[in-house]
């Protein structure tokens, strides 16, 4: 009895599995892609937006090799369970070819671990942690985003240029903030051992205090101040900072906060002069952003944020993989993605084959106040080879596949 | 000295914002009894209902009336859903409100984001209170002292209204004891109304106050509902002065404490609140909570084991379940685990609930523990995966011993409180310790071995522990110690004088749900692969209340069905929507209203009627039901 239900099990499954690969031969390419979409609309939203205009330009110049991509979207809810779930349903029951997307650190490492267990390929957006091509590293996962080390190294080499020798740092309590400053440290001493550290505040992410958090900080009198808070939390701190006075006089180091997604809501009372990583879409004058930018606007009628370079380079980073792959299986889509370069609207970008990251890059600047609205002045594309570390060192900090 | 009196005042600032929250909730709470899980909602609301109004208007008497009509129409949507919603359910088992407002909480996350979109929204600066005072050399934000003025300002009106007027005497009254007003013959229902309003105009204005400071964005409400409850709790619920001292104690608290550790502000909140509870179980100015004069539970239905037929139908049930693989495929038999898993945790929620009358709001942590368990013993220690899914929960086990020793000591509310501050400790260490456990990162690779590594074989496994669980746990109800657990909610003082050991029993409960759940939480990390702190978390501990709840507290159990319910509907509209918490929430309001009993609990209370209008003695039974409705 026990093992004719087996068999059965067995058989049905087969029958299934079956029906699904002879969907997948028809005349479409699916993606999965899963992203936070209710828990972070700020980001997400404008993502979105991204990848259904790469959606659109792939299919408008023929789709990939002929078969027409297609982008099936599941939120994640902001856990790492839930997006398992969501992988897993991508994957079983839609047949997708590839997974793609994921906001959150552990979302991404969570995603990251499935993708290796079941042997799907993944392509990881905007998850910032080192851990995803590093420590926790992979072979079925490439990520495209600059990672936390790669941000900190360009911010790192504006930061050791200020005369400033006394440093605070204000981080949200959780991996990121954590490992930011870490890695900020750790090639900021490198670079000025004169330095010393004087304070380190860590708000739990979400909730932060701002009052005391800045009153405290401005008692340990640093002469610069490294942030890593953003969103909600940014627009707290930035606000008690500028009725305290806490960056008068102060240099600032801070990530991400030249993001469109950050710094817009900041309005008026931006900080000026603050030393940022983020995207100046109003300041960037290439070809292939212009391009990008003209056709965001006619579609959406709006200006794209951060989210929405990522969104769009993510579909098209699949599409050309897929492309060069000329096929849905896992370990060719390895063979091809590793090495392989690509034009995005930052500029040419390339998947490194020894740790699966992407060399696209990010924009330094400062901030600076222009018609009552914070923008990005002085901005420099920093390309993404140039602040990774040796292979050497790479090949210490990955495991072996 | 300057810093430190400067430091004292900000703590000061932050402790007014969170007192004008609190004290809604604490007057809501002492007055219906209701668990507003709402109030971070409304809270919510205020703050973009002012953005709003504060943006169109102008000049300083469009700021400050905008602020206040903000409060004011925000108190107006909570009288609406007093009266179309509450009013329906204040007859419902303790905490049911709790799932209502808990559905409109899911609600409003979504709709804020349809009105106002997703972005962070930045509002204007208070007219006259933009600048700072320069206090030796150390900045004073000038609105931090106009939120420092108006929290006394706010506790006197309060004092005296309550003190010094007739609708004060009542409110008072009916805080001490409901049945005594209403059956002096005091109109409950407006009392009710006029209270809620009250609360969240306090609410509204709380949020609405913030928007000079903050950014108005929809994770507003869940970053301040768990603080202002647990301030609450502290302060003594009920008490408006409880909860000014204990906003006053925890900002300052937390101002100081960053100076020192700046890692505390994660968990400072639920530190205070479990030594507070444990040293006085009533919160600093609340009174021991009068004995309760209805005997909670069942009165109109005795529990009743199965009969034969049910329990052939049960089987049948089982069977059915069983034959899943046979035409589902991988997705919807790994969805079918995960349903199977929730099922052993909310029926251990359930036990405890329903069983001992201890409601729980912080289950998570062992359901947690048991995951981490697991994931210790696996990837740590490399044990196979049958001797760890056995070993890990143990680890369950060990933490309901310990937190549910200093738990049991306390009832109702309060008891609720202090596990879900354990809850949170536990959840702060997952998240802090990282060299251990991988901090929020957590621990990858915790997969099944190639036995249960199929989908089918997996969700076998799954349904066969979850059978055995629900099985024991109905056991457990049916024995002797069950009866012992049954006495000791219905009478702790009858209970005790025929020689039960009321403490020890409920100590007992709580290990035996605190290890089932670690079983749930064992088979969780194994089906995901991975464990995070999110499953030790408070999203996880209120979707097993939720559970139980719309499953039937009063039932045997309910809490299988609601866990199928909600797991289900749950993954299916996040798969299937964008907008899963509007659908969710409006689903689970619906439900409030069409079975105010819980699903499993109406069917119930609908076949008990069909029998005993054929029976002889339906006159009598239903007399004792409109008996018991009056009595409420």
């Amino acid at each position: 009895m026990r093992r004719s239900y087996l068999l059965g099990a067995g058989l049905a499954i087969a029958v299934v599995g079956l029906a699904n690969s002879a969907m997948a031969q028809s005349g479409e390419i699916k993606i999965g892609e899963i992203n936070s979409y209710s828990l972070l609309p700020a980001f997400t939203e404008p993502y979105r937006k991204g990848w259904q205009l790469a959606v659109e330009e792939v299919n408008a110049a023929g789709g990939i090799n002929g078969k027409k991509l297609v982008v099936i979207s599941k939120d994640d809810g902001g856990k790492p369970a839930d997006a398992q779930t969501a992988a897993n349903e991508l994957v079983s029951s839609e047949n997708v070819a590839m997974l793609t997307g994921t906001f959150l650190s552990n979302i991404g490492l969570a995603v990251s671990d499935f993708a290796n267990q079941k042997k799907v390929f993944f392509l990881a957006a905007e998850p910032l942690t080192d851990a995803i091509t590093w420590s926790k590293g992979n072979r079925y996962t490439f990520r495209l985003r600059p990672s936390n080390y790669m941000q900190a190294a360009m911010l790192v080499e504006e930061a050791a240029k200020l005369p400033a020798k006394r440093w605070a740092t204000i981080a949200p309590n959780y991996e990121y903030g954590q490992s930011a400053v870490a890695v900020f440290k750790k090639l900021m001493s490198e670079k000025r051992p004169d330095i010393v550290w004087v304070d380190e505040q860590w708000p739990p992410q979400g909730k932060i205090d701002a009052g005391p958090v800045v009153q405290a900080v401005a008692a340990a009198n640093p002469e610069a101040i490294l942030n890593v808070t953003f969103g909600a939390d940014l627009v707290k701190l930035v606000r008690e900072g500028n009725t305290r006075g806490l960056f008068k006089g102060r240099s600032v180091v801070s990530f991400l906060t030249g993001e469109p997604e950050y710094l817009d809501p900041l309005k008026d009372e931006t900080p000026e002069g603050w030393i940022v990583t983020g995207y100046p879409w109003y300041d960037i004058k290439t070809p292939d952003h212009d391009k990008f930018l003209k056709a965001y606007q006619a579609k959406f009628n709006d200006y794209p944020r951060l989210g929405s370079i990522v969104g769009y380079q993510t579909i098209k980073a699949a599409a050309a993989i897929l492309a060069k792959a000329n096929s849905t299986d896992p370990e060719k889509l390895i063979a091809a993605t590793e090495g392989l370069s690509m034009p995005s609207p930052f500029g040419e970008i390339t998947f490194r084959k020894i740790d699966h990251q992407s060399t696209l890059g990010a924009y330094v600047g400062k901030t600076a106040l222009k018609d009552g609205k914070g923008v990005m002045v002085n901005s420099v594309y920093r390309k993404g080879t140039d602040y990774l570390p040796g292979d050497a060192e790479v090949e210490k900090l990955r495991p072996k596949d | 000295m300057a810093f430190y009196f400067v430091q004292f005042l900000t703590g000061l600032a932050s402790a007014a914002s969170l007192f004008l929250v609190a004290s809604g909730l604490s007057i809501i709470f002492g007055v219906t009894r209701i668990v507003n899980f709402a109030h971070g909602a409304f809270y919510m609301l205020g703050a973009y209902v002012a953005f709003t109004l504060t943006e169109r208007l102008s000049g300083a008497l469009g700021f400050w009336g905008g602020i206040v009509v903000a409060a004011l129409v925000v108190a107006v949507v909570g009288v609406i859903v007093e009266m179309v919603l509450l009013r329906r359910i204040y007859h419902a088992p303790e905490l049911f409100q709790l799932l209502a407002t808990f559905g409109l909480t899911l609600m409003v996350e979504d709709l804020v984001v349809l009105i106002w979109g997703p972005d962070d929204l930045l509002g204007r600066r208070a007219p006259g209170f933009k600048g700072a005072v320069d206090f030796f050399g150390q900045n004073i934000p000038t609105y931090d002292l106009f939120l420092i003025g108006l929290s006394p300002v706010v506790l006197g009106v309060l004092w005296l209204l309550f003190q010094r007027t007739r609708w004060g005497v009542l409110v008072r009254a009916a805080t001490q004891d409901r049945d005594m007003v209403a059956a002096l013959g005091v109109n409950q229902k407006w009392l009710f109304t006029s209270v809620f309003a009250l609360g969240v105009f306090l609410a509204a204005l709380g949020g609405a106050l913030q928007i000079p400071r903050d950014a108005v964005h929809h994770a507003l409400d869940l970053r301040i509902i768990v603080d202002v409850f647990v301030v609450v709790v502290i302060g003594g619920l009920g008490s408006i002065i409880g909860a000014f001292v204990a906003a006053v104690l925890v900002s300052e608290l937390n101002a100081f404490g960053i100076l020192i550790f700046p890692k505390i502000s994660i968990i400072l909140v639920f530190l205070v609140m479990a030594v507070v509870l444990i040293v006085r179980p009533w919160g600093l100015f609340g009174k021991p909570e009068a004995a309760a004069r209805r005997t909670p539970g069942l009165t109109v239905n005795p529990w009743r084991p199965l009969t034969s037929n049910e329990r052939w139908l049960a089987m049948a049930g089982l069977a059915v379940a069983a034959m899943l693989p046979l035409f589902a495929g991988n997705y919807a038999l790994t969805v079918g685990s995960e349903i199977a898993i929730f099922v052993i945790f909310a029926a251990s929620l359930h036990f405890l609930m329903s069983v001992g009358g201890l409601a729980s709001f912080g289950h998570a942590a062992y359901f947690g523990l048991g995951a981490y368990g697991v994931a210790f013993l696996a990837k740590m220690a490399g044990l196979p995966m049958v001797v760890s899914l056995l070993v890990g929960p143990l680890l369950g086990l060990v933490g309901a011993a310990i937190f549910g020793f200093f738990a049991v000591q306390l009832s109702g509310v309060y008891f609720a409180m202090l596990t879900l501050a354990f809850a949170q400790i536990v959840w702060s260490i997952a998240f802090q310790w990282v060299t251990v456990t991988g901090g929020d990162n957590g621990i990858l690779g915790v997969w099944p071995e190639k036995w249960a590594a199929g989908p089918a074989s997996f969700y076998w496994l799954s349904l066969g522990v979850a059978a055995i669980a629900v099985a024991i746990l109905r056991v457990i109800v049916f024995s002797p110690f069950g009866f012992a657990l049954r006495a000791t909610r219905d009478s702790l003082l009858r209970s005790e004088a025929i020689g039960i050991n009321g403490k020890r029993v409920q100590w007992t409960a709580f290990v035996i749900a605190g290890t089932v759940a670690g079983f749930a939480g064992a088979l969780f990390a194994y089906l995901k692969g991975s464990v995070f702190p999110d499953s030790l978390g408070i999203s996880l501990s209120v979707d097993a209340l939720v559970m139980v709840l719309l499953g039937g507290v009063e039932t045997v159990s309910g809490a299988v069905v609601g866990a199928i319910v909600f797991k289900a509907l749950n993954i299916w509209l996040v798969s299937q929507t964008d907008l899963s918490k509007l659908v969710l929430g409006g689903f689970v309001v619906l439900i409030v209203v069409a079975f105010p009993k819980g699903i499993v609990g109406v069917l119930e209370t609908i076949r008990n009627r069909r029998k005993s209008s054929t029976s002889e003695s339906s006159s009598k039974s239903s007399l004792a039901t409109s008996r018991i409705e009056t009595a409420e």
